[in-house]
């Protein structure tokens, strides 16, 4: 088989392993979208958060540290412990549906009613807070994250290996595949196939999509707004751990991860705000479109670092020929 | 509480299921209803009319929980109901359409529908997600209810039609139909014929009358167009600047003179 093929083969699939990450984090904004109409600029430093309060809940490490010893003169830094993998998943998911709790009770229960573009400066000021947050509770240095922590904590035996990556030998050729981002790309199935199921068939679904098409019709059928909105943020917030496991996983837990929220930006153009398979697809387009790009023109014709500037370029096109996205509703606005 | 009561016209209806009593809302300085009572009986056609600004959507939104009134009592099926959140006084058995309709447009009729039916929803959110077992059954159920609903209002046709392509007239027959999917104890109407041309008034008045008649639905709505309220309504309270001035059968109170006055006008000498 011939050997450019089949390396051109290998970036398209490393493209779409990426893609699936990308479209991790846009699932989280197309959801608080659907539900609420705020555009949550936070949502990359809620995965950030999740992946941070993960380890440091694995790793045993005392929340707050800094504060406490600056005040009591104390030096404490670890519990002395440390917590398998799955227990502090669980915490975490806690922890983030807190958060929800707090969100909606201090900050958009007061907005009610308030232009979108208030709505999205709030989450901008939230998005300072919690990485001020995630900093105060647990440092700000780098952290790897193994979802096998320590000897012992870890669910499969070895699995930490594994995950390193492996090449697959195919067609007389050895790919190399990242074995976490299949691990990453048979996860997200799972959760959107979940959300989906969630959002059609169940009650709380029916009644989120109730509240996002109409406030005052959802109160006269029995629904509890303050409620579906917890839920909302609850649930972005679940999807923000599950991106945040997988990017931190990748590439290390630090603060740079919140820019991948960027990323999410024109993966959102693409598929359009409001549709969960457009998260999924533009996702996937970026992320193909980037690795292929770089490899067929970037790299032999522009000199390279195509990747920083692709998404938005091509998000910039989308804009212009199909303001709404692939999948997204087309705002008609009688005049 | 007391029983059945027969009509100055020679209608029987049932017991007294809701009563207002000197309610009172304000809004800032300003008294949108002033120490208004009045009584709403099982199965009757109970009307508010009164002129523009009389606070006839107010006192509708004080029964939906919209609005949570100053002073005065609300009583649901013999006990007093505590000061509750519109979306609870829905949960309760009391269902309402809106003046400037609230639907879900994005939604098809039979989803719009469906809404209704939420109260109803009880099995866990696994079993929902996964369609299984009991969940399924309430599903086949719920769904029974909704498209008896749908036939009744004579909707068959735009079942699935996004409702945000429907004409107005059919707006207001979805949003009737997904207040009576709920089967509520008390169905609110606010202004149903706002809007309408006389045929559709026409199809209105004969749903409403048959809903009444079929599902022996108690029904409290609010219209300023006295013809239509005449023909349909048991009873008739009439508000005018948020008091009440008259309350009795249609033909007491065409006959009432401070009703007469707010109509048509009093010559001040």
């Amino acid at each position: 088989m011939n050997e450019q093929l089949a390396y051109t083969i290998e970036v398209f699939a490393n493209g779409l392993m990426a893609g699936v990450l990308y479209a991790l984090v846009a699932l989280g904004f197309v959801l608080i979208y659907k539900a609420s109409g705020i555009f949550n600029f936070a949502q990359g430093v809620m995965a950030l958060f999740a992946a941070m309060t993960l380890v440091g809940i694995q790793n045993g490490q005392v929340p707050f540290a800094h504060l406490i010893n600056s005040i009591f003169g104390t030096d404490i830094h670890y519990f002395g412990w440390t917590v398998h993998s799955a227990f502090a998943i669980i915490l975490t998911v806690g922890v983030m549906v807190l958060l929800a709790v707090f969100v909606q009770r201090f900050v958009f229960r007061h907005l009610v009613g308030q232009e979108p573009i208030i709505l999205f400066m709030a989450t901008i000021g939230l998005a300072y807070f919690l990485e001020g947050m995630a900093d105060l509770m647990w440092g700000s240095d780098i952290k790897t994250l193994n979802v096998c922590a320590t000897e012992g904590a870890c669910l499969p035996q070895g699995m930490n290996v594994w995950l390193e990556g492996t090449t697959y030998e195919a067609l007389g050729y050895g790919f190399f595949i990242d074995n976490l981002d299949i691990v990453a790309s048979i996860v997200a199935a799972f959760l959107v196939i979940g959300l989906v199921m969630f959002a059609q068939y169940t009650k709380q679904g029916r009644a989120m999509r109730a509240v996002a098409d109409d406030h005052q019709a959802a109160l006269s059928v029995g629904v509890s707004l303050n409620f579906i909105w917890i839920l909302v943020w609850s649930l972005a917030g679940f999807v923000a751990l599950v991106a945040g496991i997988m990017w931190g996983a990748k590439s290390g837990v630090q603060f740079s991860l919140s820019l991948i929220a960027l990323k999410a930006l024109p993966v959102l153009m693409l598929g359009g705000f409001t549709s969960i398979p457009g998260a999924i697809v533009g996702g996937l387009i970026i992320g193909v479109g980037e690795k292929m790009f770089e490899f067929l023109i970037g790299a032999p014709f522009l000199g390279g670092a195509t990747e920083n500037w692709f998404a938005y370029m091509l998000a910039l096109v989308f804009l212009v020929f199909r303001p709404q996205g692939l999948f997204g509703e087309k705002i008609i606005e009688r005049v | 509480m007391s029983d059945s009561y027969v009509t100055a016209d020679g209608r029987t209806i049932g017991p007294v299921v809701m009563e207002m009593k000197n309610i009172t809302l304000r809004f800032g300085g300003v008294e949108a209803i002033k120490d208004i009572s009045f009584d709403i009986r099982e199965g009757e056609i109970r009307a508010i009319i009164g002129p523009n600004g009389a606070g006839k959507s107010s006192m509708l939104n004080v029964i939906s929980g919209f609005y949570v009134p100053q002073d005065g009592e609300v009583w649901y099926k013999g006990s007093r109901r505590p000061a509750m959140k519109p979306y609870q006084v829905a949960q309760q058995g009391i269902a309402r359409t809106f003046q400037n309709i609230a639907l879900f447009e994005g939604m098809s009729v039979l989803d719009n529908v469906m809404t209704g039916r939420l109260t109803h929803m009880k099995t866990g959110l696994f079993s929902q997600a996964l369609w299984k077992g009991k969940a399924e059954a309430e599903e086949v159920a719920n769904r029974e209810v909704a498209e008896k609903i749908i036939d009744f209002l004579e909707i068959q046709a735009i079942r699935k039609t996004p409702v945000s392509r429907l004409p107005y007239g059919l707006k207001k027959r979805v949003e009737l139909a997904r207040a009576l999917a709920a089967e509520p104890s008390i169905l609110l109407l606010d202004e149903p014929m706002a809007g309408m041309n006389v045929e559709e008034k026409e199809d209105m008045s004969r749903f409403i009358l048959d809903v009444n008649d079929e599902f022996g639905t108690t029904i409290a709505l609010i219209e300023h167009d006295m013809g239509v309220v005449m023909d349909l309504s048991d009873r008739v309270v009439v508000m005018d600047y948020g008091k009440k001035i008259g309350d009795g059968t249609p033909s007491e109170v065409r006959n009432n003179q401070a009703v007469i006055d707010a109509y048509l006008g009093v010559a001040h000498d």
